[in-house]
């Protein structure tokens, strides 16, 4: 008889686990399923870069191929890449790391993320986050079965999160502090005496950090700070990264993590069973890369410079108010006085003018009041999406 | 200021108003930059890439190896002037190697071009001998990509 079925039988009937079905806010897969529908749009809503991946980093996937390259590799990663990698770190951060031990190549930087929070989190354990933030932070942290705090930020603070502000929420269960800067969705960048702080509280509480540096090449004048490179830091970080931003690479899949070696070793162990390695072609041309592709980073940077530069003026000239990100490819404006919401404006923006922006809440409920615009795209195309966002600005106004 | 240039190369149609956002400088010293540029000749001219094979419009072009005999004072000087003044010629280097000069000429039709070589060129007093090659398709001229199929977004429509 139906009616009598027992919870946990029903329970059982529902196929998919709790803890997945909860996952992304629904507000952001009705503005996806919206956004699909449109033809002919402008979107400044895409968080990968326009470039495609430099020549000879292709090439050298299409060498690694044509050789035969096509088995797996050890389970940390080609050692020459391990190499390289303990040689850039060392060069560029003046952080050292031994490339046999204290590195992992991933599957891409969320690979990294989602194994050292898979091997850190006991049930029920917190990790700090700062709000708004990268969608999948909040979403792993819960995927590997512990409590995501969000730490509200706010425009007076360029949306750096304050180490006192991490201090108050500090409870018996916090593991973890969970950084991404420069950051998505905001591109604000944390200053040697913001990360300090926060690396001295995280001394003094016993916590560890996991510090996701994908953005770091993209910073525009001002100084990326390599949280391991922070005072006796480097024993309490996990140091994730990769190459999809820097090099323009994001379809290939490879990442990496650094860290002391007795992470390094927890996360290989995860790494092992689900990932085996990262593939094998894009890390030959990650190698290639790291020895040859300096040049091609700065050439975009600078690129991006400009384009950031030309965005945050018209944005400010429009009336969308928007701090000076320093780093990653993307603006924050405030759409406050359009006495909007994010996911109205965001909606609106997209039928009315066509033009795709995210909106802020996609992001925390911190992202109230406004709207990602990203600017990896063509000068031309952003000039366009300003025109439009300006009139239409100025019809709902 | 070499930003500026390097903005212009890529769009010659970029304002200084643009181009002095993009670089972080006031647009008065973006329009000075420019117009002194004008004035000592590191900004040439301001032209337009045509994409003429699309207008089914195309000059026929020859790559010409010229051995030449070099004076004394002027070197390649003089006879490569000679030669560049031709209108038909619209690039010309002197190069190392088994040859002198690499010329690249347009014209027409295959008829023009081999006028001027044997009409023109090679009766020259100090050429010695040509090599004529026709090229038979352009790839890649001046950093643009020719024959590229028309651009499509790979990338999603939205990625958070």
């Amino acid at each position: 008889m139906l009616n009598t079925k027992s919870a946990a039988i029903r329970a059982r009937d529902n196929l998919i686990s709790q803890k997945v079905t909860t996952l992304l806010p629904s507000g952001i897969r009705k503005f996806f399923d919206l956004l699909s529908s449109v033809e002919d749009i402008i979107s400044l809503s895409i968080g990968e870069p326009d470039f495609i991946t430099p020549w000879h980093i292709r090439e050298a996937g299409i060498y690694s191929l044509e050789k035969g390259y096509t088995m797996y590799t050890s389970n940390s990663g080609m050692p020459e890449l391990r190499q390289e990698l303990a040689s850039y770190l060392e060069l560029r951060y003046g952080v050292s790391y031994h490339p046999e031990h204290e590195i992992l190549i991933t599957a891409g930087s969320s690979e990294g993320l989602d194994l050292a929070l898979r091997a850190i989190i006991n049930p029920g354990d917190e990790v700090i986050i700062p709000d708004p933030c990268y969608v999948a932070y909040p979403a792993d942290v819960i995927l590997a079965g512990g409590v995501p705090i969000l730490v509200p930020t706010n425009e007076e603070n360029n949306f750096v999160v304050r180490a006192t502000d991490i201090e108050a929420r500090i409870t018996k269960q916090t593991k973890a502090i969970l950084l991404g800067y420069p950051a998505n969705p905001t591109g604000a960048v944390m200053s040697q005496k913001e990360a300090a702080a926060i690396a001295e509280l995280a001394k003094k509480h016993n916590l560890l950090v996991i510090s996701d540096e994908i953005y770091a090449r993209l910073v525009y004048g001002a100084e990326h700070i390599c949280f391991p490179s922070l005072p006796g830091m480097r024993e309490r970080t996990i140091l994730i990264s990769g190459f999809s931003k820097s090099h323009a690479m994001t379809g290939w899949r490879i990442g990496y993590v650094a860290a002391d070696r007795r992470f390094v070793q927890a996360l290989t162990k995860i790494h092992q069973y689900t990932m085996l390695s990262a593939p094998t072609m894009t890390q030959m041309a990650a190698i290639e890369a790291l020895r040859n592709g300096d040049s091609d980073v700065e050439k975009m940077v600078q690129e991006y410079n400009r384009r950031r530069r030309f965005m945050v003026k018209r944005l400010n000239e429009i009336g969308l108010p928007c701090f000076e990100p320093k780093g990653a490819f993307f603006t924050f404006p405030s759409i406050k006085a359009t006495r909007m919401n994010s996911e109205e404006f965001a909606e609106k923006l997209l039928l009315e003018e066509k033009v795709a922006v995210v909106p802020g809440t996609a992001f925390g409920p911190c992202g109230e009041g406004f709207v990602r615009c990203c600017y990896a795209t063509s000068l031309s195309s952003i000039e366009e999406a300003l025109k439009r966002m300006d009139r239409f600005v100025k019809k709902v106004g | 200021m070499k930003e500026v240039f390097e903005i212009l190369e890529q769009n010659a149609r970029a304002t200084p108003e643009q181009i002095s956002t993009m670089v972080d400088k006031p647009v008065s010293e973006v329009e000075k930059i420019i117009k002194q540029a004008e004035k000592d000749g590191t900004i040439l001219r301001y032209k337009t890439i045509i994409n003429w094979p699309k207008l089914r419009d195309e000059d026929i072009r020859a790559l010409i190896e010229v051995r030449v005999a070099p004076q004394r004072d002027v070197g390649f000087d003089a006879i490569a002037e000679r030669i560049y003044q031709f209108p038909e010629v619209y690039s010309a280097y002197v190069v190392s190697g088994t040859y002198d000069l690499a010329i690249l000429v347009k014209g027409k039709n295959m008829q023009e071009i081999s006028s001027f070589v044997t009409e023109k060129l090679a009766p020259l007093e100090r050429v010695q001998s040509t090599v004529t090659h026709f090229l038979l398709k352009r790839y890649k001229e001046n950093g643009e990509i020719f024959h590229l199929p028309k651009e499509t977004n790979r990338r999603l429509p939205i990625t958070l």
